[in-house]
């Protein structure tokens, strides 16, 4: 038999990025907190593996705030379930993990947006964070060449990250139009930090191309990507590469808020000013939210921190700031939108679904996501499709559907053991 | 290689740096995490614990996140589900 | 908007794309009226087992007929229907269960089933992951497994190319000859089939049909973990309790390799959440029959409701209350093995061509009580 772990926290927050760890540092002094990661150490995906850091990178103060609280760090586990009354089910390598608590403040991120183009299975073509999670994991790149494309400012961000691992960044693709992101230029102008970072990314890019308004069609390669084809829609060009590193901005990972029964707008979890969703005891914060970036998450970690555990007023103080910080992301969700160019990447026998191998054509022939779902094993796979269903949402207009649990694969042995065994004969 | 653990991948013990990911071990062997159910070769997408393509069966239990499991020495790695 | 046909058939699931398919063959014209997914709803739901059961003469006489007339439309179903004939393993746990092999297998040798009687041995010889210390089995080689939503839309495509036309918008009544649509339409029909499974009493009230929800479980794939559908003997009790919660091992192989997982029953059940308690049950229950299943990655759950009746027995044909109105409901558990024993029947009422099977144990009327009648006349 596999372990069975159960804890009981005032406050559990569930996402160890940003979000999650200014949550716990707010709300530890005032009640038993425990953070929960999926990862073997907390940081998510901006602070990986900086977490610790040096005291001069962002994370180090946070680092320090956090090591100050007695809150408890759960990392590896994966949440799955919200079965009964304030508990959530996770599992570990060594099984189920059975977590209560009186407040919950969910921090879950983010993922990459992936659209389908023809090649985009080969090996090496990967996201743009998730190649530099790689690295941040050990992948050393010193000389690979590596185009970065897609959309977001996230592209920069990593060009200037693989560059400073000794990469050969040929070029960075911007797939949003010159005149969209001129705007957005013009508008971050009430931002400073935004423009001293984006200046130090094109600082640290000066030898790099940066095409805005090109985006991927083609990877080419046998069984790896070995070049891909770009275009603006006017012209072509295909760059040799060692990896395609691609994604198309963020969508929210909102698959528990949902689960639990919080209120969506927008494909982002609703909330009130402390940040609480329409599920009581339940606060959101972060990119599920709406996707802003660090600032954003660290301000509304912090006020959801404060209110989950009653001190209102340290978290009103904060309210002008996330306001600031939400202008920032409504003018980051206008600038990188997708442009419908894009839904014309996929060629007919393109993958869409890359669990199951479901091409776009036969995707074609429906007219809903459930429809999709049960005549062609479309998002049916291990990923649930958190992949495909943000690219068939795009691509054909398909909202989501309901969500059942568990929301992640799990062993059949943890979710059989998930509740007590009744009495058996 | 500095600081090298040795796991075995299908079988065959090799060198990786220590402190990486599965995933990273893999990609630097140039090996493919999985074969997908038409018979294509994938490897990590996401990197970080979304789209299940690096999935891979460590210590004999199958459906583990190469991206989110870190080498230790000793460790059976299979790509073949 | 008003329009005439020779018969309208509410729901698209597999039952309704049965009966359209045969009554389109029969040169009627048919309109099939579904506002979801094709077979989107306890077709979808369900495990796709095509099975001969014998709790009664007549469901012995009705699945046997309908599984043999999927042996014969099998070559022509399209590959993502994934018919395939693992057979059936019905499982006894200890010597009083082997006693239940023996009775079944009298009946079975009498109809000219493939069935072979396992000892403990054998048995665990053809499924190696089943618990070492069951008695044995019963392997009835001729049962099958498809998928049912891809089955229904064949069937519906069927009709389609005969001639019948598919109008995507709910019913909100039915009766006297006319369907009223969500939409305002109105269509006129001397011949409406209520083929809407446990909804059906929403449209024909009174109905003897209650929903009886079940829970699925669904692994990633494992290929040749399960070789045949495995049912517990025990399983003729759960599902023949007329009120309790019961649940059962049921688990079958997939053509892709994964382990789907039943079974549960409960009646007074309408929220189609996942209810744990029972999802538990059911997985323990799965658990002490194939331990090794413990260490397989669970991808989905879901539920779904079975048009139940007090007889176990479908309700096939006219409505006692309505000379327009008939019915082809009722099937439980069996929907998709008897759905095409179904259209044949409705074609047999509905066009007095002849039946392979007398109509009589199906007839709506025997479940009907007078009061219920006089109530809905």
């Amino acid at each position: 038999m596999r372990n069975r772990n159960e804890y009981t926290y005032d406050v559990l927050v569930i996402g160890g990025g940003p979000a999650g760890i200014a949550a716990a540092c707010a709300a530890a002094p005032h009640a038993r907190v425990a953070i929960v990661d999926e990862n073997p150490a907390l940081g998510g995906q901006i602070w990986r593996n900086s977490f610790p850091a040096r005291q001069s990178h962002p994370s180090g103060p946070w680092h320090n705030r956090l090591q100050q609280t007695q809150a408890t760090r759960l990392h590896g586990l994966r949440v799955f379930d919200a079965p009964a009354f304030n508990t959530l089910h996770a599992e570990a390598p060594d099984g189920l993990h059975i977590l209560r608590y009186n407040k919950l403040i969910l921090a879950t991120g983010a993922r990459e947006r992936f659209l389908p183009f023809p090649g985009w299975t080969l090996r090496n073509v990967i996201g743009a964070g998730g190649l530099q999670a790689m690295v941040k994991s050990g992948l050393p790149v010193a000389g690979k060449r590596i185009v970065v494309a897609g959309s977001g400012p996230l592209l920069l961000a990593v060009a200037a990250f693989l560059k400073s691992h000794g990469a050969q960044v040929v070029a960075v693709c911007e797939q949003a139009p010159p005149r969209q992101l001129a705007h957005f230029a013009t508008s971050i102008v009430a931002y400073p930090s935004k423009i001293s970072q984006a200046v130090q990314y094109r600082t640290q890019l000066a030898a790099v191309p940066y095409r805005i308004g090109w985006w991927p069609v083609t990877a080419h390669g046998k069984s790896q990507v070995e070049s891909v084809t770009l275009t603006n829609g006017a012209r072509r060009l295909t760059l040799d590469c060692d990896f395609l590193a691609c994604g198309f901005h963020l969508v929210p990972n909102t698959e528990l808020p949902a689960l639990l029964g919080c209120s969506l707008h927008n494909g982002f979890v609703a909330v009130d000013s402390l940040q609480q969703a329409s599920v009581p005891n339940v606060f959101c914060a972060g990119e599920i939210t709406g996707i802003g970036g660090l600032d954003k998450s660290l301000i509304e970690g912090s006020i959801a921190g404060y209110a989950s555990t009653g001190q209102n007023s340290p978290a009103r103080k904060l309210f002008a700031k996330r306001n600031k910080a939400l202008g920032f992301a409504a003018a980051m969700e206008r600038a990188f939108a997708p442009r419908p160019e894009l839904r014309r990447l996929p060629a007919p026998q393109t993958t869409v679904c890359r669990c199951e191998d479901v091409a776009h054509e036969l995707l074609q022939q429906h007219d809903s996501w459930r429809s999709a779902k049960l005549h062609t094993r479309c998002g049916m796979g291990p990923c649930q499709g958190r992949v495909c269903g943000a690219a068939t949402e795009f691509l054909y207009g398909w909202p989501g559907e309901s969500i059942r649990p568990p929301i992640l694969p799990v062993r059949f042995d943890t979710l059989a053991e998930a509740e007590k065994p009744t009495a058996q004969h | 290689m500095p600081d090298a653990i040795t796991i075995t991948v299908n079988g065959a013990p090799v060198q990786v740096p220590s402190g990486v990911t599965v995933a990273v071990a893999l990609t630097l062997l140039n090996e493919p995490c999985r074969t997908s159910v038409t018979g294509q070769p994938r490897g990590p997408l996401c990197a970080m614990g979304i789209c299940y393509e690096c999935r891979v069966t460590i210590d004999r239990i199958s459906n583990r996140l190469a991206c989110q499991t870190l080498c230790v020495p000793g460790m059976e790695v299979s790509t073949h589900a | 908007m008003s329009s005439n046909c020779d018969a309208i058939v509410l729901g698209a699931g597999i039952v309704g794309a049965a009966c359209a398919m045969e009554l389109a063959h029969a040169g009627m014209s048919v309109t099939v009226v579904e506002p979801g997914v094709i077979g989107g709803g306890a077709t979808a739901a369900g495990m796709g087992h095509i099975v001969v059961m014998d709790d009664s003469p007549a469901q012995l006489a009705f699945t046997h007929y309908s599984q043999q007339l999927w042996h014969v439309l099998a070559p022509q179903l399209p590959p993502a229907a994934e018919y395939e004939t693992p057979g059936t393993i019905w499982v006894a746990a200890d010597e009083v269960e082997m006693q239940e092999v023996a009775r079944k297998q009298s009946i079975y040798v009498t109809r000219g089933l493939p069935v072979r009687v396992l000892d403990s041995h054998a048995l665990l010889h053809e499924e190696p992951h089943l618990r070492p210390g069951l008695a044995g089995g019963l392997l009835v080689s001729s049962d099958a497994v498809l998928y049912p939503p891809v089955a229904a839309d064949y069937l519906l495509q069927q009709a389609l190319s005969s001639g019948a036309s598919l109008i995507r918008q709910a019913a909100l009544q039915a009766g006297e000859g006319k369907a009223c649509l969500a939409n305002g339409d109105i269509l006129s029909s001397p011949r409406i089939i209520n083929a809407l499974g446990a909804a059906a009493p929403s449209l024909a009230p009174g109905l003897p049909v209650h929903p009886r929800k079940g829970h699925l479980v669904i692994t990633d794939r494992a290929p040749g973990f399960v070789r045949h559908q495995l049912v517990e003997l025990g399983y003729v009790r759960s599902a023949g309790s007329g009120t309790a919660d019961s649940v059962a091992f049921n688990v079958q192989p997939r053509k892709t390799g994964q382990v789907l997982i039943g079974s549960s029953r409960q009646y007074n059940a309408h929220d189609k959440s996942v209810d744990h308690q029972i999802l538990q049950r059911m997985m323990q229950q799965t658990r002490r029959y194939m331990p090794g299943i413990d260490k397989l990655s669970v991808l989905r759950t879901w539920t779904g409701f079975r048009a139940a009746t007090p007889d176990k027995l479908p309700l096939i044909g006219p409505h006692p209350a309505d000379p327009t109105l008939f019915l082809a409901t009722g099937h439980e558990g069996l929907g998709i093995t008897t759905a095409l024993a179904t259209g044949k029947l409705i074609r047999h009422i509905l066009t007095g061509s002849g039946s392979e099977i007398p109509v009589e144990p199906y007839l709506p009327a025997r479940a009907f009580h007078p009061t219920t009648e006089t109530a809905h006349a």
